[in-house]
């Protein structure tokens, strides 16, 4: 239903036309006199980035340096435009992390697919991707549109852990687990 | 058959409902017959009994007898009178008796089940972000719909080695596992291999292979497929990709002529893995592990991409047309296979019988009877070559009455599908002396010596039907798509035949079939669509004097055969 909005009739001053062109130039004068700037000059200047912004999905490491991410593919089933492509891995044996036993060989992000909704992030069992304050992605062609394992990691950087449950399973197992 | 067995069905009461089944039934399977489930680990359909899990706990009671009389206890309304028992009873060890009531939804029943997924749950170390089994695991699935929710243990969860070689081709998850003892029974009882068992009691129990032994018989994979938890992974599959992505086409095991029926899963045209499909009449819910790596033929190195005339590639139709314009000239014999599709089988003949071929032969390949399911015979279709007339007789292992008729110049064209004919006995020298074309999959002497090869497709990438032991024709279905440059042997052999004859002549499995069943042959009234997924049997007593090579497998008997045939 179209909502009529009606105009109020213009009165005598604002018949005259120039004292309202007059009171305009006025706003632009002080704004360019005193400084009062909305605008941002980007990109030398950059916006706040307000806590959980959902920008670029990137992969983080716990604070030991050790990749969170598992491989266990649910963002990649979730992702509803299919932009993520993970080929699983096995930690090796002799790795510090051998506990761990499963960590992505590769990790692809599609950037052009990529729609931002963060139901990676939410559906990670490790907390081990997060959608950052990264906003601005570009490339000249679309291979370089595509985040690799390397990229995400970059742009991840390392987040802070509340749980480091490996660690304890690694203690467990060191302390015969449940058996004293 | 169903008539006679009428009269002794027993009457049992299933969550109020009456049920009529075949005496021996036990409760999980009376209840499957009603459509619901009772959760259930360590039973399984096709091993012994154990009764070790205790998740199918269900209330049960039978009517009443006065103890002085013996008289029937009836209520007021004359009904029965039930008496439950006390305490739950295992419905996988409880085998259906006369009047017995069951319900599977109390109170009681509901709280067993949940209280035993809190013990379970207690030592499972939770990891299914890391578990191959997740998605297909019953104790993620029976935990989401018959557990608690939350868990009232604070303690330190059991430690226990996570990967464990229990074989070649097993890797064991111990804190995986719930102790069922499925693979144990399975071991023992069809792969008649006793090497699995459990050492130390209560919380330290665990899965180990007896000293000195290890899991290594040619059926261990089936243990991956029965552990109802991600204890047992297969070496090959373990942490490939996880199952939801996978996509499952039938498909059947052409390794020999047991036909066993298997499922590929693949992802985007690659394959990942191969396991049983149930056929209660040919394989159980079993397949060899042999079978499960013949996968790895289609990305193999020497995999034919393309198709070639004189050494130089071609495309697929230039390649079909000079293999046309050769078997049209003199003295053509054809050298079939017994890994064809009955299909390919079908046009190979109508070839033979166009170009009046000299000899039609197939290649015979023997190995040893196992007893289980794979037989001597390890060609999956030489059944489907006698029935579609292609040969009368069974093939030899040898080409040597081919090599003859090369050497005396009766053979001069040589048409030959799936087989490397210099394995089979012919010398290099007899195939340059003739003209040769090849359809194949992969490159071998032959291909390297034809003057025409045509690059095929392997059994994951077409459709087709075989005929195994027990004259039962079963079909398998494209699971991925071909390589670039491969042509579908049936229309390959189809467009041969169709400009040797100038007509036309179908291409796809679907309408090929038309011709096979209008032909008035053993094959009447079948079409692709209408064989079932678990196959159907054909009358093969027009082939009971042939002295078949194969011994017992599963639910194959020779001699019942040769005597259901007289
Ligand atoms: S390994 Fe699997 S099949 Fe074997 S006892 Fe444990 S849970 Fe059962
Ligand atoms: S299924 Fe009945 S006790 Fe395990």
């Amino acid at each position: 239903m179209a909502i009529v909005v009606k105009r109020k009739p213009l009165n005598l001053l604002e018949k005259l036309y120039i004292p309202e062109i007059a009171r305009g130039l006025a706003v632009t004068f002080r704004r360019m006199l005193f400084g009062e700037t909305v605008t941002l000059e980007y990109p030398e200047q950059r916006p706040p980035i307000p806590a959980g912004y959902r920008g670029v999905p990137t992969l983080v490491r716990d604070p030991e340096g050790r990749e969170k991410c598992v491989s266990c593919q649910l963002c990649e089933f979730v992702c509803p435009p299919k932009a993520i492509r993970i080929t699983p891995g096995e930690i090796p044996e002799d790795s510090e992390y051998a506990h761990v036993e499963k960590g992505p060989k590769e990790f692809d992000i599609d950037m052009l697919r990529c729609i931002y909704c963060g139901m990676c992030q939410e559906v990670c069992p490790e907390e081990a991707i997060w959608l950052q304050n990264q906003y601005s992605m570009s490339g000249y062609s679309r291979a370089e549109m595509v985040n690799d394992k390397t990229k995400l990691y970059e742009l991840g950087g390392t987040l802070p852990d509340e749980h480091f449950k490996w660690n304890k399973k690694k203690e467990a197992a060191e302390h015969g687990g449940g058996h004293h | 058959m169903a008539e006679e067995n009428k009269e002794n069905l027993i009457t049992v009461n299933i969550d109020g409902q009456d049920l009529q089944v075949p005496p021996g039934t036990n409760m999980v399977e009376a209840v499957k017959m009603l459509g619901k489930e009772v959760p259930h680990y360590c039973y399984h359909p096709k091993l012994s009994v154990a009764g070790n899990c205790r998740m199918c706990l269900v209330e049960m009671g039978m009517p009443g007898r006065d103890r002085a009389t013996g008289e029937a206890m009836l209520n007021e309304d004359g009904t029965p009178k039930i008496m439950w028992m006390p305490g739950p009873a295992i419905a996988c060890g409880t085998k259906a008796a006369p009047g017995m009531h069951i319900k599977t939804n109390s109170p009681k029943a509901v709280e067993s089940r949940e209280s035993v997924t809190e013990f379970l749950l207690i030592n499972h170390p939770l990891d299914c972000p890391i578990c191959d089994q997740a998605g297909e695991c019953k104790l993620q699935e029976f935990s989401a719909s018959h557990g608690r929710g939350y868990s009232r243990f604070v303690e330190e969860k059991n430690v226990k080695p996570k990967r464990t070689r229990l074989g070649p081709r097993v890797t064991l998850d111990d804190e995986r596992c719930i102790l069922c003892s499925r693979c144990i029974r399975f071991s023992q009882e069809v792969a008649k291999d006793d090497v699995l068992g459990f050492t130390d009691r209560g919380s330290y129990s665990t899965l180990t292979c007896f000293p000195g032994k290890e899991l290594a018989n040619n059926y261990s994979l089936n243990t991956v497929d029965i552990c109802p938890v991600g204890a047992l992974t297969s070496t090959d599959f373990r942490f490939k990709m996880r199952v939801w992505f996978l996509k499952e086409t039938k498909s059947i095991d052409f390794e020999s002529s047991v036909g066993c029926n298997t499922v590929v899963s693949s992802r985007e045209g690659k394959i990942y893995r191969i396991t049983p499909r149930q056929n209660d009449e040919v394989n159980d819910t079993w397949m060899p592990d042999s079978g499960r790596e013949l996968y790895k033929q289609v990305e193999a190195v020497d995999r034919l991409s393309f198709s070639s005339v004189n050494g130089s590639e071609t495309s697929a139709v230039e390649a079909i047309k000079s293999a046309a314009e050769l078997l049209k000239g003199e003295g053509v014999a054809i050298v079939g296979s017994g890994r064809n599709t009955v299909e390919e089988q079908f046009v190979l003949k109508a070839i033979a019988d166009r170009v009046n071929a000299k000899g039609v032969y197939l290649v015979a390949r023997y190995g040893d009877d196992d007893e289980i399911l794979v037989s001597k015979d390890r060609n999956p279709n030489v059944r489907g070559a006698l029935a579609t007339g292609l040969i009368s007789d069974l093939p030899a292992e040898q080409l040597s009455v081919l090599a003859s008729q090369i050497d005396s110049g009766e053979v001069k064209t040589l048409l030959a599908t799936k087989e490397d004919l210099v394995a089979a006995g012919l010398t290099v020298e007899q195939l340059k002396k003739v003209k040769l074309v090849v359809i194949d999959t992969h490159a071998s002497d032959t291909t390297a010596n034809a003057d025409v090869v045509i690059a095929g497709l392997t059994q994951f990438e077409k459709s087709g039907t075989l005929i195994n032991q027990q004259f039962r024709i079963q079909k398998f279905h494209k699971a991925v798509p071909g390589p670039v440059g491969s042509i579908d042997d049936l229309a390959a052999l189809s467009a041969i035949q169709a400009s040797l004859s100038g007509e036309t002549m179908p291409t796809v499995v679907g309408t090929v079939w038309e011709r096979i069943a209008a032909e008035g042959s053993i094959f009447e009234g079948l079409s692709f669509k209408g064989i079932p997924d678990t196959g159907a049997l054909l009358d093969g007593s027009a082939f009971a004097g042939l002295a078949f090579a194969e011994g017992k497998s599963l639910h194959f008997e020779p001699k019942l055969e040769a005597a259901a045939a007289e």
